[in-house]
């Protein structure tokens, strides 16, 4: 697990589920071949209604065309992120991506089983609402240890929840490596 | 013991005489239930790490109903029923309902009868035809809504292919015993009302994190008034307002469903009567109304009246919540002998659904007779537009149009086009609206006198 993580936040919204992340037309691209498990990065938040996407602005696309990668690394979320269905192509999309982390006020649960389980991003969460404290493409600090997120325009921090319970499975790299380490797989 | 029944099932799986909300325990998984959106990437998952060549940990238990993209062009959806089909084979999957008719490229050419395929359809719906939902047991699907399945008192749930994927090879999973919220349901369901307008009311009320992490344990006499395709309505929608799984203890309508279809034993299960409950709701039915969900979201709830001036260009009658045989007998009670105003579309869930379109009666005529002769179209069995789906999916929204739906979600561009509406409803709202034209109250267009769904 990374400790620190630094690089410019996309914000979002409430209730961003996962047809927004990874719309459903391109499930049918199988996520075990490397050569189309690029194309949910490519696809990766492109199901947000345009207005919406990259708060307060929104009209800001999360992939450029013809890029398979974001420029950000940290997403920014209010509530019930992930909600809908259990495609675990959506944490994967963002990972493939290039996301690290993402910071809500709340997950919806399937969405944050997944990328614990999967390990595909760490997934963190904060009493205090922060879509209004950052700006799509601010540079931001993410200190995993510590449980902080800094905004480096604002200078302004803010504290994370701790991961508690599932801290064992990220730090071992999913669901799989854990069982391994606790001895319940070879 | 003062324990609810989620709390028992995971405690008689996790070898433990009982549990409490908030514990986390290991817990022996009875059925992994897959799809062919997210078969290929469990398999490919569960290969990876257990090996090419490992053997699932336990045949009997693993079922896979492909469902999703199934009449389409897209070559890698083919594909993936491709990768179910030789899994089933290699593994030697006694539950593996193929798309047989799925050969080649182009749009498959349907089954030419609903009885001569080992398709089934709709995982959700087919799971219980085909006798794999039981009481007392574990069920994991690699679908949200596999807590349909918690219709039959057992504890289902949704997961990912990872989770999915350790399953298959473990017969385990790791999960924290939630929270039970109740909801309970006094009165006699009148005849205009259907599970859609029970659980839509409450999602409105709870919003769609309302139960995030929880149980929702449904309980109360309207609920057992209700044939189990309703109860699995109820259920299916729990996941709209975030719960982890949704569940109604077993009464003796549920044990003759189960018992038709399945010689297996089971185990019931019921709260007791001490059980902890971190909530309760109770509603009286008279007290609500045929109900929509407005677009974007399950939890913006109206009641179909407060919606009668929004004009609606699509009806769309299918899914695992809106396409079931309950669902078309209610639809075929309001278009019987009439003709509808908008695209009206009609998309069985399972191959059994189809099959009752042709025996089932309305005034004397099938119910496929019904649709027909009231302008509607018929498509085969399958997910269809429920999930927007590939571009040359039957009845995807291509438009920013309005569609008046059974389905049970309507988030951006859940349907097809980002700035398509979505209205949530129940068959008999669905129905009413595609004679008129504009969201309306089943009252609105004919007395309801007979009621629907009811066991």
């Amino acid at each position: 697990m990374e400790k620190m993580i630094c690089g410019k936040v996309f914000v979002a919204g409430d209730n961003i589920d996962t047809d927004q992340i990874i719309p459903a037309k391109y499930l049918s691209y199988d996520p075990s071949t490397p050569e189309e498990r690029k194309f949910f990065g490519k696809y990766a938040m492109s199901g947000m209604p345009i207005d919406e996407s990259g708060l307060p602005k929104g009209k800001i696309p999360f992939v450029a065309a013809h890029a398979f990668t974001s420029p950000y690394v940290l997403v920014i979320a209010g509530k019930n992120f992930g909600c809908g269905s259990s495609r675990e192509h959506a944490p994967l999309a963002l990972a493939e991506a290039g996301v690290k982390a993402v910071v809500a006020q709340s997950y919806a649960r399937i969405f944050y089983r997944n990328t614990i389980n999967g390990a595909y991003i760490i997934p963190l969460e904060t009493a205090e609402r922060l879509v209004g404290e950052f700006d799509t493409g601010d540079e931001a600090e993410l200190d995993v240890a510590k449980a902080t997120i800094k905004n480096l325009r604002t200078g302004k921090s803010f504290p994370l929840q701790p991961l508690g319970d599932v801290t064992p499975i990220i730090e071992a790299g999913g669901i799989f490596e854990y069982a391994k380490r606790q001895g319940m797989l070879k | 013991m003062n324990m609810t029944i989620t709390e028992k099932i995971l405690a008689s799986h996790a070898g433990k005489t009982s549990v409490k909300a908030g514990e986390n325990v290991w817990v022996e998984v009875d059925v992994l239930l897959t799809h062919d959106v997210c078969g290929p990437g469990t398999i490919g998952i569960f290969q990876q790490e257990f090996g090419p060549d490992a053997k699932v940990w336990d045949r009997e238990k693993v079922v896979i109903l492909p469902d999703h993209y199934i009449f389409t062009a897209d070559p890698m959806a083919h594909r993936n029923i491709d990768t179910l089909r030789d899994f089933a084979a290699k593994q030697r999957l006694p539950y593996y309902y193929d798309a047989d008719f799925v050969k080649g490229s182009g749009v498959p050419k349907p089954y030419s009868s609903p009885t001569a395929t080992s398709y089934k359809g709709v995982c959700h719906v087919a799971l219980p035809q085909a006798g794999h939902a039981r009481p007392g047991e574990v069920l994991l699907g690699t679908d949200s809504h596999t807590c349909t399945h918690g219709a039959f008192g057992e504890f289902a749930t949704g997961v990912g292919n990872t989770e999915a994927a350790f399953a298959m090879g473990t017969g385990k999973i790791w999960l924290k015993v939630p929270n039970t919220m109740r909801f309970v349901f006094n009165g006699e369901m009148p005849a205009y009302l259907m599970a859609k307008d029970l659980i839509l009311h409450v999602i409105g009320q709870i919003g769609t994190d309302g139960a995030t992490y929880a149980a929702m344990e449904f309980d109360g006499p309207a609920i057992y008034a209700l044939d189990m395709e309703e109860r699995m309505t109820i259920c299916n929608m729990a996941v709209e307002a975030g719960a982890k799984n949704g569940i109604i203890a077993p009464d003796a309508i549920t044990e003759k469903y189960v018992k038709a279809r399945t010689k297996k034993p089971y185990k019931v299960f019921r709260s007791d009567a001490d059980a902890t409950f971190a909530s309760t709701f109770t509603y009286d039915t008279k007290d609500i109304e045929p109900t929509v969900a407005q677009p974007h979201s399950p939890g913006k709830r109206a009641t179909a009246r407060q919606c009668r001036d929004v004009k609606v260009d699509r009806v769309y009658i299918g899914s695992c919540t809106g396409g079931k045989t309950v669902d078309f007998v209610a639809a075929a009670n309001v278009l019987a002998g009439k003709t509808v105003k908008i695209e009206t579309l009609i998309i069985p869930a399972t191959t059994d659904v189809d099959t009752d379109l042709d025996t089932f009666k309305v005034n004397g005529q099938t119910l496929r007779q019904v649709f027909q002769n009231a302008g509607c179209q018929i498509a085969p069995a399958s997910c269809a537009a429920c999930l927007g789906g590939p571009e040359d999916t039957f009845g995807r929204a291509q438009t920013p149009m309005t569609v008046v739906s059974t389905t049970n979600r309507n988030f951006p561009g859940r349907m097809g086009h980002k700035q398509a509406g979505i209205y949530l409803a129940s068959p008999l709202t669905a129905a009413a609206s595609a004679l008129t034209g504009h969201v309306t109250d089943p009252r609105d267009v004919m007395s309801i006198d007979k009621p629907i769904g009811r066991a």
